[in-house]
């Protein structure tokens, strides 16, 4: 594949290899800004592997990863850091909140760590995602749904360039799974590029294109409108490795656990 | 938001930072009192030691020549009045260092002393006690806790040789400042175990005979006894008031007050030998070579040694005010106070040592197990782009707030320990150093910070993704 001056994400022949594991083999993949892109793929195929790379979280063993411009080749830790600081809001499936601090202060924490804590700024952030008059509430004094929209806006503070979500809606109920997809939504009609690491095909459903992971290669990279066959087989993928269960039902006692006091 | 972080983080973990708190704490009371009963022990010691004997001795100045000449020793001296008796004792009525008396063969009656030492001998090798009152009156007087002139003389009781000591019991002096002073021997001689009361100075045929000398001369309680400076001579009539027994040399001795034994010896108003039990700073290097001489020092130096309380300044303030004496230090008690002080301080020093590295590794384990609790939150904060040392410096801050409200609450709690300490062991309570605080200050952060160390280094190797994907 040619390299693309306008991707804001070009993955260029990656492998990751832990010892005698090959969590990716040879994974190219470049992201248009604005994208919205579904990574899917079942239990051990090297979906979250991926997401730490793009994240910078992690670095590949072999290849190159380009993000808005920049190799990220030969990074040191904290250059990375830095570039994750700057360049991409992270959100996870398990929310991942400060437990002493307020829905509010979880998103000045980006902010603090980013740049200057503004704490209008903060609170507005938490009105996009209808959170406003939750503001002042402890982590385990919000629903499930309400930690992950705070989790959103803890990502979205600080303009990233690019949006990671590993399993947004992993934990939750119906209701909040589309109360967070239309934060997407929302997100993506504004121009935002949204990185989806997922089990499930409805979630995958709302992305542009969908990628599919399997035994850390790339399986199949569909645009829009040809995402049918892709869902069949991510389903059957993970249907394979996990039973009769679909992801989301394999997830349902966490979404029991997780549920908030709200 | 870094208070608000650091806040947040202390109410929410009360349990383990008050744990954290605690061990600090403990730490910190143990090695402030060990501390402060180490800056103190030094006077406690000396008060102590004081209990067993003096520490200076004063002699004449001829008899000082004599003895450096024939290189008596300086402990047979002062551990008693036969100390280098030894070599005079034999045919002569003055005994010890009675410079006459060296003189073997030149006397053998009380009044034979007096007519072959001339007027300059008898200023040479005697102390007049009427000069002794000057003790109490150099710089370091109110250090000086008790002295005893003494006059030996070698008596025969009966056709048995037996040294006779005079000496103050307990006697009083009204100083020329106004001061009244009660000093003498029962003082000085603390340990001795009586069967009856002390010697008393108002009562001068009483005397004290010790065992050895009770069991020679087959004296008790009430006995009464002649003393005479020749075998079967004229001489003195004494009652026994009380047989003691001191463990040492003194036990073959009879001690009465010193004017019959002036009387008997015709030394009206004269002494040998002075001891004087004196408090002292524990010699270091600057005393030491004041000690050897005192010209050597620098006019700072010179004055920080002569307003200090070592033992040879006040010796040389003592022969400054008596002139015709040299005084010497008692080199065994001297050795001994230095030595016991010496190893009690060790003892000290690596105990507190020891607490601080107890402390230290409990704290070591609080903080890694702390750190651990909160890998997820750690991890999430580098995801957000939290450095490791950004991440640190709010550990830390939290350990050392702990830390130091822990150290705060043990300082009090040690400064309590030392009173007990002091009361229980030395009976006196031990002085507040003002010094501890910036130790204890660098304890808490040295065991803080090396107590963290384990626990920032697992901090710092944490990676987001180890667990920020558990699922």
């Amino acid at each position: 594949m040619s390299q693309q001056s306008s991707n804001i994400l070009e993955i260029v022949d990656i492998s990751k290899i832990y010892g005698p594991v090959k969590a990716l083999q040879n994974v190219s993949l470049y992201v248009r800004p604005g994208e919205w892109l579904a990574i899917m793929g079942p239990s051990g195929s090297g979906k979250t592997t991926l997401m730490n790379i793009i994240g910078c979280l992690d670095s590949p063993s072999l290849g190159r990863v380009v993000l808005d411009g920049l190799s990220l080749d030969s990074l040191s830790a904290a250059e990375l850091t830095t570039i994750r600081r700057e360049s991409i809001g992270l959100i996870f499936q398990q929310f991942h909140l400060i437990s002493y601090l307020t829905a509010l202060e979880n998103v000045m924490v980006a902010q603090y760590y980013h740049s200057l804590v503004d704490e209008k700024e903060a609170l507005e952030a938490l009105e996009q995602v209808g959170l406003a008059d939750r503001a002042k509430h402890l982590p385990r004094q919000l629903s499930g749904g309400e930690q992950q929209r705070v989790c959103i806006a803890r990502a979205l503070i600080n303009h990233p360039k690019l949006l990671l979500a590993d399993e947004p809606t992993g934990n939750l109920d119906e209701t909040n799974e589309g109360l967070v997809m239309d934060i997407l939504h929302s997100l993506h009609r504004q121009g935002g590029t949204i990185i989806v690491v997922t089990h499930s095909p409805e979630v995958a459903a709302h992305a542009e294109r969908t990628v599919v992971l399997e035994h850390g290669r790339v399986a199949s990279d569909s645009k829009l409108g040809a995402q049918e066959k892709i869902f069949d087989q991510a389903s059957q993928g993970v249907e394979g490795l996990e039973g009769t269960k679909s992801a989301k039902e394999a997830d349902s006692p966490i979404v029991e656990k997780a549920g908030g006091i709200g | 938001m870094f208070f608000k972080m650091l806040l947040g983080a202390l109410s929410r973990q009360k349990r383990k930072h008050l744990m954290i708190a605690f061990t600090v704490g403990l730490g910190v009371s143990l090695a402030t009192a060990m501390l402060g009963v180490m800056f103190d022990v030094g006077d406690k010691v000396n008060q102590e030691l004081k209990s067993y004997g003096a520490n200076l001795s004063v002699i004449p100045k001829g008899a000082s020549i004599l003895s450096d000449l024939y290189r008596f020793q300086d402990e047979g001296q002062t551990n008693g009045e036969s100390g280098s008796a030894g070599t005079s004792r034999a045919g002569s009525p003055i005994g010890a260092n009675d410079p006459s008396g060296s003189s073997a063969s030149s006397s053998s009656s009380s009044s034979a002393g007096s007519n072959q030492a001339g007027a300059a001998d008898v200023a040479n090798n005697f102390i007049p006690e009427s000069e002794l009152y000057k003790i109490k009156m150099i710089f370091w007087a109110y250090n000086i806790v008790d002295f005893a002139p003494y006059l030996s003389i070698d008596g025969f009781v009966g056709e048995t040789s037996v040294p006779l000591t005079g000496t103050w019991f307990n006697k009083h002096l009204s100083l020329p400042t106004g001061d009244e002073v009660d000093t003498g021997m029962t003082g000085l001689k603390s340990w001795w175990v009586l069967d009856g009361p002390p010697g008393d100075d108002s009562e001068p045929n009483e005397v004290l005979v010790g065992k050895e000398a009770a069991q020679k001369l087959n004296l008790t309680k009430g006995s009464q006894f002649t003393i005479s400076l020749k075998p079967g001579g004229e001489g003195m009539t004494f009652t026994v008031k009380t047989i003691f027994e001191s463990g040492g040399e003194d036990d073959g001795k009879i001690f009465a007050s010193l004017a019959p034994v002036q009387e008997l010896a015709d030394r009206k108003g004269l002494v040998q030998r002075v001891e004087v039990s004196a408090l002292t700073t524990p010699e270091n290097e600057l005393a030491r070579r004041a000690a050897q001489n005192p010209g050597s020092l620098t006019r700072l130096e010179w004055d920080t040694w002569y307003c200090t309380a070592y033992i040879s300044s006040i010796a040389y303030q003592i022969e400054e005010i008596l002139p015709m004496v040299r005084v010497k230090a008692i080199l065994r008690v001297a050795q001994s106070e230095g030595a016991i002080l010496e190893k009690t301080q060790l003892m000290i020093i690596l105990l507190t040592v020891l607490t601080l590295i107890c402390s230290a590794l409990a704290i070591s384990n609080l903080v890694t197990a702390n750190v651990m609790e909160r890998s997820v939150e750690i991890g999430l904060m580098k995801a957000l782009g939290a450095t490791g040392l950004g991440i640190s410096v709010l550990v830390l801050s939290e350990i050392l707030i702990a830390s130091f409200v822990g150290g705060l609450a043990g300082y009090l709690v040690g400064l309590a320990l030392s009173q007990l300490i002091g009361l229980s062991v030395f009976g006196s309570h031990v002085a507040i150093k003002l010094v501890v605080i910036p130790i204890g200050v660098l304890m808490v952060l040295l065991v803080s910070l090396l107590g963290s160390l384990p626990a920032l280094r697992a901090l710092l190797r944490l990676k987001p993704t180890e667990v920020l994907h558990g699922r």
